[in-house]
Parts: structure tokens; C-alpha cells; sequence
């Protein structure tokens, strides 16, 4: 089939960007959309087009790294539910279709050129308290602490986030809501993560306020576009346990 | 940038309310407080209401009441006072919070998509700060209209029935009026759903209903709000 | 007919290399790693933060690495060209990790994970490593639980397991299809914490491109910062690599797009050894090519061979549905084959037998390139599997469209990982002083052939547990010395010649793309050095090779410039040195004339067309050595290469080799 893809370019964080239209010919229904972006990508190198190749984050190609993401036709990852953009494969798409591609927009992803975006601000907000304080060689036996099997289904359940930014860049509000709130599920419904659990909370709250993400008016926007399908459920858990550590932490530094 | 260390130290040395507001999650919590407390007015406002429908006498006792209950502990409309106190206080947050929230969010994203498709964002989430701004102006005008009578040519006070009756006489603002509790259906119904979550009362048992409890209690409020120009317009009261 | 190397069985003084020594100590097997510890020199807490360690990759291995070396209060750089240390490609690890904690108590214990691995392996691995991998299998497990590492755990909340290729016990930790994933969180996790007590620098998007020696030691790295171009040197007390596997050498893997050989290939030509770089394991159960414009291979965890069962059609071109095939007319051909492990035979026969029956003309699917993997018989139906592997049915139905809960899976046999890499001694020293490497990147511990779950296990061994207690031997020795300036003359040569090595990329204007040569790359590889080599077979792709890498530099066309994020030019860097690692790769493949592991010679297979080793004369690991390797290596990167041959004896003291028999 042949394609249109309306594509952003932007040459550098300062330039202003804007769409260009690529026609791109011979696509089949088994590639996926990155391998369709690859193609376009081949044809503008021999071209010699002015823009040159378009630049897109991906890496693992199998949903799981979390690297890639764009907005295709205004939503993030494509049309596919709790698919990946390196997941979404052209079978979706009829010869002759229109497809927009953007970089996700928020002011905490600032765009490095074209697609590709910063994400650094999720990694700041793991480094906030996103963990469990335990130095190598001092974990007890593994078998000693039993996790009920609805916990430790919980905690897979959020733990299974990619880190891609999807639901910030689909939420209307441009917040990190639900990747802080994976993050804090996992970590807080785990016995392990109790004793640092109040102080992780604050802590990676405010990290996630720090950075300049939009705050949560629960359009769940989120949950509906998350590849990994992390419930909204854990944004709920976040407030609860945010206003519960705030409640209990005193004003202390 | 990374992480700033001193906005969360700055925090941290107010007092526990302030510093709590501070943060963008307390304020939503702020919010959701201030909201039920609304709610709570409106509800309550609506249901005393109904007394439109027992007659002048009724509903003009029930307004007598309003101003004597308490009394001798308190003075005469003291308890309306302090609810009154209550109510401003909480607009005062309600508002204010929205505002610096709507901000926060609206610097997040300073450009826009050419184009965005919602999946699950309803009309009545997009709509939650207009809708605000449209209750808030019901509000003024509703208070000009039937508490201050400033706006209201026939305005009588302590006559309440006839205020009503006369104000929803004239067609244009009894659509006013309709129009405003619409909104405020839409904004109630998003609302009422969204502060479980901002409170955090979610539970895998509770949360399929919170959905159906929004919409119960919003329809409930508008309805009953709405009943009442219509009924003056129709002429079933008068 | 046996091998013909008559010098190798005569002379293996020849090939000797006194660098080439393991260090292992040589006590009884199990106190081996208690030994070296108390030999090892330490250093005080207080002289820790004297000390910078960088560490290149963020993976199992280097995200376990510089976060121990963090928390000891190393000053440690930590180096990925990822956007975040999280995605590293161990993200991508499906299947679990093994660890010999007999919870299970179905036999198991450190010998036998010692043992399968050693014999899955086909004894081409140092035994003192492996020991001591079984040995540090249980402690990984106690770390991540504790670290909230969601494993699958049972009703009573206790860890659950399950069952891999290669092992008649049940010793498989895992996180539904995610395990890796979950695993390398917590390294990352631990890792930011790090960062956040400032123990550990992160340089995101950041390439390594070289290696710099002082003195005949590493002092340093250059690297090119991804998102500005910019060409940086950073020095430190010791370099460690972690840098990942490089089965991207076929184009098509079940690798990450990005994964790469470069910095292991430029430590090599630094002089650095490289260890039976032939060894590279294709895995038996991935989603099979589909077309021409694939970018890469996906894998089906080797974990869906507990449920599932391989089978073609008895009869070639049996244009029925595979439901409607009955059980006498299909061919179960592992269950045939190896009755003992049946389905769950290592991977490397698995694969073999796979290509045997498609060559034979009985594949199934499009193009005849692929075998069915069925759970029609699986206990508890449909529920059950999704359970186990709901993730990976997904997966394969947004990747192919059909529903493989209704009719079976196709597969076929990939690239997936390298037991190859740099050699290391019994401490992960490589043979250039002050230099480690860790995880995939080393040759060490899985021999010609890795039994599945053993790399997650490996790579978290030697990040949280062996680097961290070895490199203070070396380090100990450079108290009170700083490290060498990064105005150094060494320096600034290595970046002037990145810097050239860029320019002459960006400035050749041919007129072929990066891509088209490295899939070209892909199917020479493929073809000759692939599942089934032979030496006449490997001679002409040398030859191709060559030819590919003179192509490359007279024709490749690398858009854009050098001051910006460029990702035809980090493709075209990484293609420029698999071009002359394949050609080592191949060499190697062609020394070693003998069937092991995965490493299948047509030259050397019994009349069962079973793998035929030849311990007598390929009990050995080979290192190779890179001629001329000093500061302009690599300059002209068309030039032939000049590969010396090295070997370190492989000696079998506790696991006496035998013919690998799965039946
Ligand atoms: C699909 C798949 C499934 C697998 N499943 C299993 C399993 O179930 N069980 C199991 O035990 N093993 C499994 N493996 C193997 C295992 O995942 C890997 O061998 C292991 O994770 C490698 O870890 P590592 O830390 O050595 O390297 P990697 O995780 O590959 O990390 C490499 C790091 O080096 C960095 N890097 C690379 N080159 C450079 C450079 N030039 N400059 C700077 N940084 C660089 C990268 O950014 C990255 O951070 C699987 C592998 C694949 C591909
Ligand atoms: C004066 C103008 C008002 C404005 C600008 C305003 C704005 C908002 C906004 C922006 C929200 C957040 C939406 C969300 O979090 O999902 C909200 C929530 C809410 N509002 Fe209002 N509002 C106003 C008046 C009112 C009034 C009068 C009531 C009561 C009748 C009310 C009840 C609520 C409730 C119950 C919520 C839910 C709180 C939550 O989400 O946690 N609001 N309002
Ligand atoms: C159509 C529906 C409504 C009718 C008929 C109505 C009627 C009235 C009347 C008659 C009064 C004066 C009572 C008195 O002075 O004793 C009043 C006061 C008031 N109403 Fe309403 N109202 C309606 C809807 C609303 C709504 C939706 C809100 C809020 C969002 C609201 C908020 C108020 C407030 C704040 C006062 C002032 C109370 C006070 O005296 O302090 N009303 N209303
Ligand atoms: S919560 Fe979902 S959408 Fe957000 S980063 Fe994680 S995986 Fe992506
Ligand atoms: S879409 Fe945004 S508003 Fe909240 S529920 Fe999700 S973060
Ligand atoms: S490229 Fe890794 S998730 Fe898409």
C-alpha cells in the first residue's frame, strides 16, 4: 500500500518546527509502523532530501524498553490499544490513508530533534526515592518475607511500566500521574517497601512536581493510552498515600 | 534541570496545611475537600428547595428557619453566617486552587498538538475549569438575583417565593438559570467521580460504582434544580 | 573423519599467552571464590572515594556493577547510549533466572547448576567461573527479592519457578514473561539511588568509541555525546565494560536495534584479547521472518517449550490447517528425537533440529522457514497459558496477526545471544591492565553454548557480586596515584582520530545507505557462519566480508552532521566495526574444526548428524590477538586484518566431558 506521513521535523530543541507530507510507497501489512518510518527513511537518504532522515527513539522494537513513542493521528502510540509504537504493525492501515506523526509534547520533554524527545525527568524522579534501600549483600534470604500472592500481583501489575511517557504526553494536563503512581504501587505494596514508603511517596511526589508536569485532574487519558495497561487505580493509591505521609511526616527537612 | 532541593525544604518549614498546599497533589486534595463541601451546599440548597413545590408558605418558613435555627445559642442568622463563612472559605480554595492548578498544567504544555484524539478524557473532564468559571458566574448573578435582589427588579426580601417566581418569569434567565445547572450537572459529574480518586478511595470492590454514584447524584441535583424555572415557566407554579 | 589440525594437537605451545592466565585458585572448587577474596588486596572504606571506576552500559551487569561500586563509595561514571540506563537490552529478557535454591527440592544444588551449565556448555567453559556462578546464583535472588523484584510466587506467597531447557529440575525464578525487565528495574533502581548520593555520574546518550590506554594500561574512554555530537574524553583508575552481546552482527536478532560490538571491538584493537568470538547461539523459538523490509527478530521465551510441543506435518506441503492434522500424521521430531528431554533439549540442538527439518522441505508457514509450537495439550487450556505467558501470546498476535491460542505458533531459530567476548581472567580483568568486562561483553562462563536463564544470572553475578570484590586488587595498587588528565597527548589522540573517523563517514557521500550493507552483512553471516558452518563455506565469507567493509568505506552515504543527534551516523560507526568483527568472527569459526555447542561445523557431525566434539584437540578457549594494535589501530578500516591466534587450556577437573546426550 502506498502512505502519507504527515511528519513534524525539527532540526534542534530551538528551532520551531513544523509539518512536512512524505509519500511512502510499498509498504506491506506485516511491517510495522517503525519499520515504515525506516523505509521512508532509506528513500530520503538516497534522495538527498534537505531534512534528511527523520530521527525517532526506539531500541528494543518489542514493547518493552520503552525507548520509542510518537503521537500517530493524535494519539499516543497509535490506535492500537496497549500496543507500543514499535508494536503497531501497518495491517491497521488502509493504501491511501493520511497518518500524523508527532513527538510527544510536554515542557518536562523538551524535543531533541523531530520525534525524539528527553525523558530525563522520569529517571530524576526514580532517583528521588524510587527504590528500596538495600545495599548489595545485605538482603536476607528470599523465602524468609512470603508476599500474598494478591500484593505481589499488584506490584507486577505496576511494576510492568515501561517508562515510555505515553500518558504524559496524552494527558490533557501533560502529568505524570500514572508513571509516578506505577512506580509508587509497586514499590509500596510490597513488604519490602514499607518501611521507606511514606518518605518515598513525598519524596517522589514532589520530585515529579519539580519537574514541571502538569497536575492530575483524572481524565484518565493515561490508563486508556499506557501500552502496559497500568490501572488508574495506582493514582488513587498515590493520593492516599501521599495526603496519609503528609499527614504523618512532620514539617521536618 | 534536576531536582531542586530548596522549593521542597521551603516546604517542608511552613506548617503542615501550608505546606501540604503547596504541592500540586494537596491542592488537588484541597479541591476535592472544598468540592464535597459544595456539593454538600448544593444538594442540601436543592432539597430545602423542593419546599417551592409545598407552597409560599413552605418554602418562605423554611427560609425564616434558616435565619432562627440556633438561636438563642446563637444570634438570629448566625448558623446562616457561619455557613455562609463555610461557603465563601471553600469557594475562596475551590477556586483558587483551580486557578493555580489550571496554571501548572497549562505551563506543562506550552505547544499543543495539531491534532488530539481523546480515548477516554470525556466532555464533561475537558470541561471541568469553564464549567467552573460558569457556576461561578451563576453564583454572582444568583446571589445579585435572589439573595441581594440587586439584579432582581421585583426583589422582596423575606419573601422568597415571589423572588423565585418572579425571577423565572422572565424567560431569559430562567434559561440562564438552566443553562448554569447544566453545567454545573456536567461539573458535579465529573467531579464527584474524580474526588474519590483525589482522596484515594479507590477499592477493586467499590470502584465500579464510583462511576454510577457521579452520575446518580449529579442527575439528582440537576434535575431538581432544573425542575424549577421549568416549573415556573409551565406555569405549575406561580 | 576427525580434525586435521595436526599443529594444535602437536603444538599448543604455539598458541600460548602467558596474559592467558585464568588466576583461578586451584583449591578444592567450592572454597575457589573464598580464596580469592581473602588473596585479593582491599582498600579502606576511607580510600574508597579516591578512586574513579567507569563503567560502560547500564545492563544487568553495569547497572549492578556501578551501583555496588557506588555503594562502597567508588566514585563511578556510568556510560549508555540510551536515553535512560533502564532500557538497556536486558530490559528485554523474558524467560527467568536460574538460581540453584532447590526450593523445590527436586534435587537440585549448586553442583548440579554447576554441572548442567558446565555440560550445557558442551565443556568448553572455565569450571572455577561456573562454580562460582552457581555459588552467587542464590545470593542474586535474595538481592532482588529484597530490592522488590515482583517474581511469580505461589499461593502460600512463596517464589515459584519453573522449568528451562538443559535442566531436569525446577530452579527457573521468573516474573511472568517479564523477568528481565524486572530485574534490571532493580538494578536501575539501586543504580538512581546512586546517582542521587552522587556516588555515581550518569552520561545518558552517550557512545563509547574508543578506549584509551597510558602506559599500557586503561585510563579512560572517548565518547561521543549522542544528543550534542560532541566528542568527550573521561578518564578514571579502571574502565569496566558491560556493554551487551553483538548478535546484531546478522542484521536481523533478537537483539535491540542499537545493541552493538563497538566497544568490546575497540578494546580489542586496543589489545585487548577476544574469546572464541565464533561462539554465538541461536535460539530455537522466535517469530520467523516475515519480509524484506524486517528490521529484527523477536523472541518467543524459551520458557512456552514447558507447555508447548514442536511438531511439523509428517508429510512436506500438507496444505491442511494445522488443527486438522491428526496426531499420527504429525511429527513431534524432538520428542522423536531426544525422548529423555524431549522438548526441552538445550538450545542449540533444538535449533539444529528445527533447520534440519526445514531443510528437509517440512517447514510450515510462508517460505517453508519455520515449525509449529502447539498448546493444544496444555493442562488448564487456554486460562492456564495465559497466565504463564499471556504477554508473549500478545505479542506474537500483534507481530503476525493470528491468534495463537487458536491455531499453534510458528517459529524458527535466530540470533540471539554471543558467548563470545573479550577474555577475562577468574577476577573479569581483561588482558589490558585495568580493564574489566562484565556480562554479556566477556567470553566467560557458558562455554560454546548458554543454557537459557543463565545470562540474567551471569550478568547480575558478576555486576553485584564479582567486580566488586575483585577490582580493589587492582585499584589497590594505584592509591594515591590520580588518573591520567584527559589533556593527556593519549588523549587527544583518540579523539582526533574519532573525530577523523567521523568526518570521513559524514564526508564520503556514496551512494549506499548504512542499512542496505548491514543487512547484506546479516545474510552473508547468516548464510556461512550461522547454524551450520563449514570451511569452505566460512573462506568465502571472508572474502565477502572483505569486500562489504571496501564497499562501505568507498560507498556508504551518512546523512546530516557530526553537532547533533545523528542516527544514521551511530549506525554507521557500529555497522563499520561488525564489518571487521565478522571477519574475525568467521576466522575464528574456521580454526575451530570441531562441532560444540553452538558452534556446528558440517565437517564434524556424526551419521546421526549429531554435533561431534574433539576434546583432545579444542579443549581450549581461544583468544585472538589483533596485529599492530596500538593508537592508530583502526584508522583505515578497509584494511585486512591481522588476527593472531592465542589459547588458554581448558582443564576438566570436576566435569569429565562426554558425548552430550539429551536422549
Ligand atoms: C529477547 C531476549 C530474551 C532473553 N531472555 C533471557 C532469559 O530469559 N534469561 C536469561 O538469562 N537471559 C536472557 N537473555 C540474555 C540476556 O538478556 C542478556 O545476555 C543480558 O541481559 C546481557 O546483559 P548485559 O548487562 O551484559 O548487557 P545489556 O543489557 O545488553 O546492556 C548493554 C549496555 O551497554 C550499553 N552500551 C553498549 N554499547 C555501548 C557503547 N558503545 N557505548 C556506551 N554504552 C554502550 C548499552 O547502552 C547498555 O546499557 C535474553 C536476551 C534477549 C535478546
Ligand atoms: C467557582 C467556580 C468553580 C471552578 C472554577 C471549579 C473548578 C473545578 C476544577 C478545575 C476542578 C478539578 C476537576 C478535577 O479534579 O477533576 C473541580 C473539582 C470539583 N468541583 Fe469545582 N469549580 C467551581 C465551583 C464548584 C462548585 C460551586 C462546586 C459545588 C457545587 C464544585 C464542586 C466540585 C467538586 C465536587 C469537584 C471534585 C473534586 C476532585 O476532583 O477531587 N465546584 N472544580
Ligand atoms: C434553580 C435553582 C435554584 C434556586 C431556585 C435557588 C434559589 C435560591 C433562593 C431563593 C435563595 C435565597 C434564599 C434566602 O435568601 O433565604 C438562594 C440563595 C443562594 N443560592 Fe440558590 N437557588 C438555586 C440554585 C443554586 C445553585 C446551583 C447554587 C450554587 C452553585 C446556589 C447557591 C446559592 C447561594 C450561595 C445562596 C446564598 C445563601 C445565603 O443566603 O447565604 N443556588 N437560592
Ligand atoms: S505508565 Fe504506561 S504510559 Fe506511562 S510511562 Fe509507564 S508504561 Fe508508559
Ligand atoms: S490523563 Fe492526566 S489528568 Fe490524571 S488521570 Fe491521567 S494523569
Ligand atoms: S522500541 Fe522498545 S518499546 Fe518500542
Amino acid at each position: 500500500m502506498n502512505l502519507t506521513l504527515r511528519v513534524w521535523r525539527q532540526a534542534g530543541p530551538d528551532d520551531s518546527g513544523g509539518f512536512v507530507d512524505y509519500r511512502v510507497e510499498g509498504v506491506t501489512e506485516d511491517m510495522s509502523f517503525l519499520e515504515t518510518l525506516d523505509l521512508l527513511n532509506e528513500s530520503l537518504i538516497t534522495s538527498g532530501d534537505a531534512h534528511g532522515p527523520i530521527a525517532f527513539d526506539h531500541d528494543c522494537r518489542e514493547g518493552i524498553c520503552g525507548q520509542c513513542g510518537v503521537m500517530i493521528d493524535g494519539v499516543a502510540h497509535g490506535p492500537q490499544p496497549a500496543t507500543t509504537t514499535c508494536q503497531l504493525h501497518m495491517r491497521h492501515y488502509r493504501d491511501g490513508d493520511v497518518i500524523l506523526v508527532e513527538p510527544w509534547r510536554s515542557a518536562a520533554f523538551p524535543v531533541v530533534r523531530d520525534l525524539v524527545v528527553d525523558r530525563g525527568a522520569f529517571d530524576r524522579i526514580i532517583a528521588s526515592g524510587g527504590y528500596i534501600s538495600v545495599a548489595t549483600g545485605s538482603a536476607p534470604e528470599a523465602n524468609l518475607t512470603p508476599v500474598p500472592r494478591p500484593q505481589a500481583d499488584e506490584s507486577f501489575t505496576a511494576a510492568a511500566c515501561i517508562g515510555c511517557g505515553a500518558c504524559v504526553a496524552a494527558c490533557p494536563n501533560g502529568a505524570a500521574q500514572l508513571y509516578t503512581a506505577a512506580k509508587l504501587t509497586h514499590l509500596n505494596v510490597l513488604p519490602q517497601g514499607q518501611p521507606e514508603r511514606y518518605e518515598r511517596t513525598i519524596a517522589m511526589v514532589e520530585a515529579m512536581e519539580a519537574e514541571g508536569f502538569g497536575n492530575c485532574t483524572n481524565h484518565a487519558e493515561c490508563e486508556a493510552v499506557c501500552p502496559k495497561e497500568i490501572p488508574l487505580g495506582t493514582i488513587a493509591k498515590l493520593n492516599r498515600d501521599y495526603i496519609r505521609a503528609s499527614l504523618r511526616a512532620p514539617a521536618k527537612t | 534541570m534536576a531536582v531542586q532541593a530548596e522549593p521542597v525544604a521551603e516546604r517542608r518549614a511552613a506548617p503542615f496545611p501550608i505546606s501540604f498546599y503547596r504541592t500540586a497533589v494537596g491542592k488537588k486534595v484541597v479541591m476535592a475537600l472544598t468540592g464535597i463541601v459544595g456539593f454538600g451546599y448544593v444538594f442540601a440548597h436543592m432539597l430545602g428547595n423542593l419546599k417551592i413545590y409545598l407552597g409560599e408558605t413552605a418554602l418562605n418558613h423554611y427560609a425564616e428557619w434558616l435565619r432562627t435555627v440556633g438561636v438563642p445559642a446563637l444570634p438570629r442568622g448566625g448558623f446562616l453566617w457561619l455557613g455562609r463563612a463555610v461557603l465563601i472559605g471553600a469557594l475562596i480554595l475551590h477556586v483558587h486552587a483551580a486557578w493555580s492548578l489550571a496554571r501548572i498544567s497549562k505551563a506543562a504544555r506550552p505547544s499543543g498538538y495539531a491534532k488530539q484524539d481523546y480515548v477516554a478524557a470525556n466532555y464533561a473532564s475537558r470541561t471541568m475549569r469553564w464549567g467552573g468559571v460558569i457556576v461561578l458566574l451563576f453564583i454572582i448573578y444568583h446571589l445579585l438575583d435572589l439573595t441581594g435582589g440587586q439584579a432582581n427588579p421585583n426583589f422582596v426580601r423575606g419573601e422568597v417565593y415571589e423572588n423565585v417566581v418572579a425571577s423565572f418569569e422572565r424567560w431569559p434567565v430562567a434559561i440562564f438559570y438552566i443553562i448554569a445547572n447544566l453545567a454545573l450537572g456536567l461539573h458535579l459529574y465529573h467531579g464527584l467521580w474524580s474526588l474519590f480518586q483525589t482522596l484515594g478511595w479507590s477499592h477493586t470492590r467499590f470502584d465500579p460504582v464510583r462511576r454510577k454514584l457521579a452520575i446518580a447524584f449529579a442527575l439528582i441535583v440537576v434535575a431538581g434544580n432544573i425542575s424549577f424555572p421549568l416549573a415556573v415557566m409551565t406555569g405549575a407554579i406561580g | 573423519m576427525t580434525s586435521t589440525t595436526e599443529a594444535t594437537s602437536t603444538d599448543q605451545s604455539r598458541y600460548f599467552d602467558s596474559r592467558l592466565e585464568s588466576k583461578a585458585p586451584t583449591g578444592p572448587i567450592e572454597e575457589r571464590w573464598d580464596q580469592r577474596r581473602f588473596q585479593v588486596k582491599l582498600v579502606n572504606p576511607a580510600n574508597k572515594r579516591r578512586f574513579h571506576v567507569i563503567v560502560v552500559g547500564s545492563g544487568l551487569a553495569g547497572a549492578a556493577a556501578a551501583a555496588t561500586l557506588g555503594e562502597l563509595g567508588y566514585r563511578v561514571s556510568n556510560f549508555c547510549y540510551q536515553d535512560s540506563p533502564r532500557r538497556a537490552h536486558s530490559i528485554a529478557a523474558q524467560g527467568g533466572i536460574n538460581a540453584a535454591k532447590n526450593y523445590q527440592n527436586d534435587g537440585d544444588s549448586i553442583f548440579r547448576l554447576f554441572y548442567d551449565t558446565v555440560k550445557g556448555g558442551d565443556f568448553r567453559a572455565r569450571e572455577s567461573n561456573v562454580y562460582r556462578l552457581a555459588q552467587l546464583s542464590v545470593n542474586i535472588i535474595d538481592q532482588a527479592v529484597a530490592q522488590g523484584v515482583p517474581f511469580a510466587r505461589d499461593y502460600a506467597g512463596l517464589l515459584d519457578n519453573r522449568s528451562f531447557g538443559g535442566a531436569q529440575v525446577s530452579r527457573t525464578f521468573y516474573a511472568a514473561g517479564q523477568t528481565g525487565q524486572q530485574l534490571l528495574l532493580g538494578a536501575y533502581q539501586a543504580l538512581e539511588r546512586q546517582i542521587a548520593a552522587r556516588t555515581v555520574e550518569m552520561y545518558t546518550r552517550h557512545e563509547m568509541l574508543d578506549l584509551v590506554l597510558t602506559d599500557g594500561e586503561a585510563s579512560g574512554i572517548v565518547t561521543r555525546n549522542l544528543m550534542t555530537g560532541e566528542i568527550e574524553s573521561h578518564s578514571a583508575h579502571a574502565v569496566v565494560l558491560a556493554t551487551g552481546g553483538y548478535s546484531n552482527v546478522f542484521f536481523l536478532s533478537t537483539n535491540a536495534m542499537g545493541c552493538n560490538v563497538t566497544a568490546i571491538w575497540r578494546a580489542h584493537r586496543r589489545g585487548a584479547l577476544m574469546a572464541n568470538p565464533c561462539f554465538t547461539q541461536i535460539h530455537p523459538t522466535c517469530i520467523p521472518v516475515h519480509g524484506e523490509n524486517q528490521s529484527k527478530l523477536t523472541l518467543m521465551s524459551e520458557s512456552l517449550r514447558n507447555d508447548g510441543r514442536i511438531w511439523v506435518p509428517k508429510a512436506a506441503e500438507d496444505s491442511r490447517a494445522p488443527g486438522d492434522i491428526p496426531d499420527e500424521e504429525r511429527d513431534y521430531f524432538l520428542e522423536r528425537r531426544y525422548p529423555a528431554f524431549g522438548n526441552l533439549v538445550p538450545r542449540d540442538v533444538a535449533s539444529r533440529a528445527a533447520k534440519a527439518i526445514c531443510d528437509e522441505g517440512r517447514g510450515v508457514g510462508p517460505g517453508g522457514y519455520g515449525v509449529f509450537l502447539d498448546f493444544r495439550d496444555t493442562a488448564g487450556g487456554a486460562t492456564a497459558i495465559a497466565e504463564k505467558y499471556g504477554n508473549l501470546f500478545e505479542m506474537y498476535s500483534k507481530i503476525t496477526g493470528e491468534d495463537p491460542y487458536s491455531s499453534p505458533m510458528r517459529i524458527y531459530p535466530a540470533p540471539h545471544y554471543t558467548m563470545g567476548g573479550l577474555w577475562v581472567d577468574y577476577d573479569l580483568a581483561s588482558t589490558i591492565p585495568g580493564l574489566f568486562v562484565l556480562g554479556e561483553a566477556n567470553f566467560s562462563d557458558h562455554g560454546a553454548n548458554r543454557l537459557g536463564a543463565s545470562a540474567l544470572m551471569q550478568g547480575l553475578a558478576d555486576g553485584y557480586f564479582v567486580l566488586p570484590a575483585t577490582i580493589s586488587d587492582w585499584l589497590a595498587g594505584k592509591l594515591g596515584k590520580q588518573p591520567v588528565g584527559t589533556d593527556a597527548a593519549e588523549f587527544r589522540k583518540a579523539e582526533t582520530l574519532v573525530r577523523e573517523r567521523t568526518a570521513q563517514l559524514l564526508g564520503n557521500n556514496g551512494k549506499r545507505t548504512v542499512d542496505s550493507i548491514h543487512k547484506e552483512l546479516g545474510r552473508v553471516m547468516w548464510d556461512y557462519c550461522g547454524m551450520a558452518r563449514s570451511e569452505e563455506g566460512l573462506r568465502k565469507a571472508i572474502g565477502e566480508v572483505q569486500q562489504l567493509r571496501r564497499d562501505f568505506w568507498s560507498d556508504v552515504r551518512v546523512t546530516g552532521e557530526g553537532q547533533h543527534l545523528n542516527q544514521e551516523l551511530e549506525k554507521a560507526g557500529r555497522v563499520a566495526d561488525f564489518l571487521e568483527f565478522a571477519e574475525l568472527m568467521c576466522t575464528d569459526a574456521m580454526v575451530r574444526e570441531e562441532s560444540c555447542g553452538g558452534h556446528f561445523r558440517l565437517e564434524h557431525q556424526t551419521t546421526e548428524g549429531e554435533a561431534r566434539r574433539d576434546d583432545e584437540n579444542f579443549a581450549h578457549v581461544t583468544a585472538w590477538e589483533m596485529a599492530g594494535a596500538g593508537p592508530e589501530a583502526g584508522a583505515d578500516g578497509a584494511a585486512p586484518l591481522e588476527l593472531i591466534e592465542r589459547r588458554e587450556p581448558l582443564v576438566a577437573e570436576y566435569v569429565q566431558p562426554s558425548q552430550r546426550s539429551y536422549k
